[in-house]
Order: C-alpha cells, then sequence, then structure tokens
C-alpha cells in the first residue's frame, strides 16, 4: 500500500486519464495495465469478439435473453444473508461490525462464473461458432461452461492442469457428466497456468470455429471488460441490496482476487463510491516470505502473461514463477489488469491470505453459520475478519463489511476434509 | 510506459530503412533462391552445447539463425520447442545467454549471417526494451521476432529497436484482414514471417496450402520481404514453399534431431544433415515445376 502523499497523487493522476466513472473504464487498457499480448493468428478473432460484445450491448434482445436466463435458470437475484454468529469473531461488540454475504454460491452450478459464462455462450450463438473450448482451475468455471454448452447444444473441451483435476476430481466427473471433454494438461506447473497456455494453443489452431470461453478478467481484450461487464450485475445487486437493508452503503467490500472475476463483479458498484473501501484478498499460500503462493501484488511485479499486462509473480528474467494456494481457483500467477490498475491508483487494497488462515475462516463460516464456502471464499471471509479486527481496534462502530461468498464448498468438501485429518490421507493437501 | 501513440488499427512505422537480414534476403534472391532460416533455442541442453548446435546449423548451410530464447508459456509453441524449451530453463538458461550464442553466429559466419532474437515478449520486458536491444545490437545481432507481441503494442521496442537500426520481425496469419497485413507489413524490417497456417509450430505432413495466398497477400499489403514458417520439415518442404517465398524457416524439425539420449556428436551430425537436406530443398526450389515433389 503506498503511503497517502503517493496515493493521492496517484488519484489526481487517474482523474487526469480517466474521464468519468472508474465503473465503465473501457479497454484495451486499464492505465497502463491489459492491451493484447497474443499470436496475430487470435486477433481476427478478439477483433470480431469486441465487434459483437459492442453490438450486444447495443441489443435489448440481448440484455433481455440474458436477464431471463439470469432469473429463470441461475436464480438471481442471489440473497444477501447477515452472518452476526460470524460477524462476532471480529472481537467488538455486536453492532461494531456487521457482516453480509453476497451469495453468489446459491447460483446454478455453485459459483458466480455462470454470470459471465452465460453471456459469452449468447455472444458464441450470435458468431455462430460450434465449439467452445475453457480452461478451468477448481472447476468452477468449467463446470459452469460445461452447463452453458449443453443448455445452447455446443461443443465443449475444458482444459485443466492434471494436478487441478486431482484435487478437484468431483468437477472432473461434474463436467463430463454434461457431456464436455476434460483435457488434463501435464506440462508445466500442471495446474491453471497451464491449462490456459493449452486452451490457447487449442484457440490458435482451431479459431475458424472455436470460441474461448475465458474465465476471468484477465486475458487479452475484450476479455477483461466484456467479463467484467457480465458480472457486474454482482455489484449492482449487492449495492441496491445493502441500500434497501440497511440504508446506506457498506464501508468496507471484499473479495477474494485469483484472476479477479468475483472481485470486479463486486467491486465495480462501489468503484465511484469514494466512502467504500475495497478489499482483493489473494492467496498467500504458505506465507509471502516462503515463496510458496499467489500474492502478485506482494510478491510480483508489472509483466505479460496471457496476453495482457498486468502484475506477474516472476523471476528476474522475467521467467513466470510458480503459484501456490490451497485453492486451485486462486492458484495463478497472474492477475485481472483491471485490479493491478485499482492497486497502482490505490483505490482498491490487496493483501494475501494464507492457506491456514482461510482454512480457519472456511471451518468458522460452517460451524457458525452452516455455510460451506469454497475455499477460494474463504480468503475473502479471513480477510473480512482481519479488516473487521482492524475496525474494532481502531475504534469504529457501527461497520458494515459486505463479503462475496462467490462459491460454495462442495468441490471442496474433499481437500478440506484432508485439511482437518478427516480422511486418511491427512497431510496430502498441508 | 512508452505506449503506441497511435490507437487500435494505427501502430507505430519503422523509421530506418537499411536492414541486415533485409540484405541477406536480396542478395539470395539474386542468386536465384530462397534463404533457409533455421530456428534453435538458446540453452538447450545447455548453453555452450547450444553455441555448437547452432554454429553446426550455420556450417550446415543455413542463412539466417533465429535464436529462441526458452520461456516458462509459449503458447504458440508445440510439444517439440517448449520441451527443449523446458530443459534449457532447468539447466539454468538466462536470458543473456541469447547474446553468447549471436556473437558465436557473428564471429563463425565472419557476419555474414543475420542472427534474430526470437522471444516472447516478458522476458525482454523483464530485462528491459531498451537494454536489451542495446545489447542485442552490441552483440551483433539483426533483431528480433515477437510472437506474441503485435505492432499495436510494440511501441516501445519499435523505438528500441529504430534507434539501434535491428529488424522487427513481426507475425501475419491466415486470419490476418488486408488492413492488418498492412499495419504488419508498414511495423516490419527484415521480413514478415507468414505462419503457413493457423496452429502453433511442429512437424506437419504438409504446409498450409494458404501459405502461398498469405505470401502474396502480405507483399500486396507493402511486405518486401516475406518468410514462411510453421510446419516446415523436410527438404521437399522446403523447396515448395521456397517457389513463393523469400524464406524458409524451420524450427521442430531441426530441435528434434537434438532431443534424445543418443551420444552428442551424433545428435550434432543429424542436425547437420537435417539443415543440409533443407537447404539442398531451398537451393532448387526455384528449379522445381509447381506442382512437383511435394
Amino acid at each position: 500500500m503506498p503511503d497517502q502523499p503517493v496515493r493521492d497523487a496517484l488519484t489526481e493522476t487517474l482523474a487526469s486519464q480517466v474521464a468519468g466513472r472508474l465503473a465503465d473504464v473501457q479497454g484495451p487498457y486499464f492505465g497502463q495495465f491489459g492491451g493484447r499480448y497474443v499470436p496475430e493468428a487470435l486477433i481476427a478473432a478478439l477483433d470480431e469478439l469486441e465487434t459483437e460484445f459492442r453490438k450486444a450491448q447495443g441489443d435489448p434482445g440481448f440484455a433481455a435473453e440474458l436477464t431471463r436466463l439470469h432469473r429463470d435458470y441461475t436464480g438471481r437475484p442471489s440473497p444477501l444473508t447477515e452472518v452476526p454468529r460470524f460477524a462476532a469473531h471480529t472481537g467488538g461488540a455486536l453492532q461494531d461490525v456487521r457482516v453480509f454475504l453476497k451469495r453468489e454460491d446459491l447460483n446454478h452450478t455453485g459459483s458466480h462464473k455462470i454470470n459471465n459464462v452465460l453471456g459469452q455462450a449468447l455472444l458464441v450463438r450470435r458468431m455462430g461458432k460450434k465449439r467452445v473450448i475453457a480452461e478451468t482451475g477448481a472447476g468452477q468455471h468449467g463446470v459452469a461452461t460445461a452447463t452453458a454448452a449443453a443448455l445452447l447444444g455446443l461443443e465443449c473441451v475444458v482444459y485443466m492442469g492434471e494436478e487441478d483435476t486431482r484435487r478437484q476430481a468431483l468437477n472432473v466427473a461434474r463436467m463430463e457428466l454434461l457431456g464436455a471433454t476434460v483435457v488434463p494438461v501435464a506440462i508445466g506447473t500442471r495446474t491453471l497456468k497451464d491449462a490456459i497456455n493449452e486452451a490457447l494453443r487449442d484457440w490458435v489452431t482451431n479459431v475458424d470455429d472455436t470460441h474461448y470461453l475465458l474465465g476471468t478478467v484477465t486475458g487479452p481484450h475484450p476479455f477483461p471488460e466484456m467479463v467484467r461487464e457480465f458480472h457486474r450485475i454482482i455489484g449492482e445487486e449487492a449495492r441496491e441490496q445493502v441500500l434497501d437493508r440497511i440504508g446506506r452503503l457498506p464501508d468496507v467490500v471484499a473479495a477474494c482476487v485469483g484472476g479477479g472475476s468475483n472481485a470486479l463483479g463486486l467491486f465495480n458498484a462501489f468503484l465511484d463510491d469514494e466512502g467504500v473501501e475495497l478489499y482483493g484478498f489473494e492467496a498467500g499460500g504458505d506465507g509471502v516470505d516462503s515463496g510458496r503462493h499467489a500474492a502478485r501484488f506482494s510478491g510480483g511485479a508489472p509483466g505479460v502473461l496471457h496476453g495482457a499486462r498486468s502484475y506477474l509473480l516472476q523471476d528476474d528474467d522475467g521467467q513466470t514463477r510458480p503459484s501456490h494456494s490451497v485453492s486451485a481457483g486462486l492458484d495463478y500467477p497472474s492477475v485481472g489488469p483491471a485490479h493491478s490498475w485499482l492497486h497502482d491508483l490505490g483505490r482498491a487494497t490487496y493483501e494475501p491470505v494464507t492457506d491456514t488462515e482461510a482454512m480457519d475462516a472456511f471451518r468458522l463460516l460452517c460451524r457458525t453459520e452452516g455455510i460451506i464456502p469454497a475455499i477460494e471464499s474463504a480468503h475473502a471471509l479471513a480477510g473480512a475478519l482481519r479488516v473487521g479486527r482492524r475496525l474494532v481496534a481502531e475504534g469504529r462502530t457501527d461497520q458494515v463489511v459486505l463479503v462475496n461468498l462467490s462459491g460454495r464448498g462442495d468441490k471442496d468438501v474433499a481437500t478440506a476434509a484432508r485439511w482437518f485429518g478427516l480422511l486418511p490421507d491427512a497431510e496430502e493437501d498441508r | 510506459m512508452v505506449r503506441p501513440a497511435a490507437g487500435r488499427g494505427g501502430g507505430p512505422v519503422s523509421t530506418t530503412t537499411t536492414s541486415r537480414t533485409a540484405a541477406r534476403l536480396d542478395a539470395l534472391r539474386a542468386a536465384g533462391r530462397p534463404a533457409l532460416v533455421g530456428y534453435l533455442p538458446v540453452g538447450y541442453p545447455d548453453v555452450a552445447r547450444s553455441v555448437e548446435a547452432v554454429t553446426a546449423m550455420v556450417d550446415a548451410g543455413v542463412d539466417v539463425v533465429e535464436i529462441g530464447v526458452p520461456y516458462t508459456d509459449p503458447v504458440m509453441d508445440g510439444p517439440v520447442i517448449q520441451e527443449a524449451a523446458e530443459a534449457a530453463l532447468l539447466a539454468g538458461t538466462r536470458v543473456r545467454d541469447v547474446l553468447q550464442v549471436v556473437e558465436a553466429v557473428a564471429d563463425r559466419s565472419g557476419g555474414t549471417v543475420p542472427s534474430l532474437v526470437m522471444s516472447y515478449y516478458n522476458p525482454v520486458l523483464r530485462y528491459g526494451v531498451a537494454a536489451f536491444a542495446r545489447d542485442l545490437a552490441a552483440a551483433g545481432g539483426a533483431g528480433m521476432i515477437t510472437p506474441d507481441l503485435i505492432p499495436d503494442e510494440a511501441g516501445e521496442w519499435v523505438a528500441a529497436a529504430d534507434e539501434h537500426d535491428l529488424d522487427k520481425v513481426f507475425l501475419v496469419a491466415p486470419s490476418s484482414t488486408p488492413e492488418r497485413l498492412q499495419l504488419t507489413a508498414r511495423a516490419s524490417r527484415g521480413f514478415v514471417y507468414a505462419s503457413s497456417t493457423m496452429g502453433v509450430t511442429g512437424a506437419r505432413a504438409a504446409v498450409g496450402r494458404r501459405a502461398e495466398q498469405l505470401v502474396a497477400d502480405t507483399r500486396a499489403a507493402g511486405a518486401e520481404h516475406v518468410c514462411v514458417g510453421i510446419g516446415v520439415t523436410t527438404g521437399d518442404h522446403a523447396a515448395e514453399v521456397g517457389r513463393y517465398a523469400d524464406g524458409v524457416i524451420v524450427g521442430s524439425a531441426l530441435v528434434r534431431t537434438l532431443l534424445g539420449d543418443a551420444p552428442w556428436s551424433a545428435r550434432l551430425d543429424a542436425l547437420g544433415k537435417v539443415t543440409a537436406e533443407l537447404a539442398a530443398g531451398v537451393a532448387r526450389a526455384r528449379t522445381t515445376t509447381p506442382g512437383g515433389p511435394a
């Protein structure tokens, strides 16, 4: 976090760069981040996608169809749940810190991922393509993509790091039940990063009839902006729900940040509300000092990976450093360019949360509120608790913290059971 | 951060005109044949032996060398080049090692064989774009091929390359629109790299049929030199592509000769043989009747 004068200077610079609302900034660049660092072979497809996306944005029929799907298929709006027994663990009096969860875990397929997938799937139909490919870490995006492909009758291939197919075997089965082909990727670090490399290779080869249904707010333009637009609904609903419930905006808005799609979807509605503090929680793994983490803002530097300029875990030679997290969904060495922009502007604060902190918060939510969160979301919960304790320590009262519960924990039960010693191979994931 | 002044569809335009690579292609054209452009990565199986391999390739008849910087996330490369790159990284290869190979090529060929570094953008960005251009020029390099850097994003590299009189080789693909062919032809210096097919690097049974049309279209868009890569494997491929292209770029077929457990001297022999076969292919390219051996 830069010092306050530095932040003020940055914000001034930003204001001079950005006319209008932060929430509406368009690609290809978010400040110095974003762009299109991809082989020329993909540019025509990216141009076609951008053109179709802009046309869809101006087409009331597209919005109507997406709204119908959100309501009748996904189950939107997702509820807002206050979690007082969980919030009590911030250590203040009951009313000092109130915590509300935006329940994206209750969406069809179990996470926020479906918002983006349905939007892109409708674009695929407009473009007349018949095949979609996707990458997935924890499997949430893969399951969502397989679901939309089944819904719209598209062929679907999902690339997944071999290591992640092991960590998320149930989601592999789910994708296959939905008719998708899951391709385990056995090169590199065998995680999400390498699944994206394989998906890009497939796309370069088959771009004529294939759409790469990218799962987060990274990649080449227009993906970072487009995926933000499809997730915008998270924050817009949450903002209205909080206003309805308490008659004012929250003080703190928190989310976990892997690629950063759930966080950006939530943050976006509050970017231009100056009084709302935004927190993104990255995977701190074994701790930033250990070198085994996915904390791009604490342990990375700006660079280029997977089509975008953004913060990135890299060595002195610009080689991508392997990331680590107990959460397959956060185990990614780069981050969406809009987050890098918000970080440099000082508009959002990004902090690492260790595996242990996340799993403690995971268990706490299970036991205090009867909700099993995705381990990704548990990072946001742990971070929110930390911020809540800080607010209490600062003597602030009547604080409201909004946390995105981006996904549910069904897929993570085996990992959590091993973590907490409930299965014979208890040490495997520790 | 330097950004291209023009927006999308604009892009930087080269401001210098002399190019060692282009001069070499012109001399070969005058001699009635296309160039053989050979790719090998630095650092496979280690830096010292990669220097031996590249010089062996020069001795066996390549006209222009392309020296790859190994990278952790090579999205344009197929399995053969990726295997070599991963091994090179494991062996501790650093980006700066590429300069040693560039110097060796310059020494071995008496400066007649231009070296182009082929690198994904992040290693160069991390090295420092201006510093990399300076050091590459000082080592005797001719320029750089950038598989994941399109002219639209290349303002910083174009400025540095122009300052140090280096070639900028950008790629075109069968999917490139006429406008993008023009943009890329304008921004490139040395030659334009035409991907013969939509896909990643790697040997194929046949070179994409779209390649010949792409070369014609790229020339029509203003490129003076167009070389074709991706999928060229045999001397016959080289002869076929060499009919219409200024140069034939071969990577995976050469790299493959170095993989495996055979004694290093046997691998170098295999590299020399394949290079010689490809060189013979380009030598007969303009004397082979169209539709002949393929």
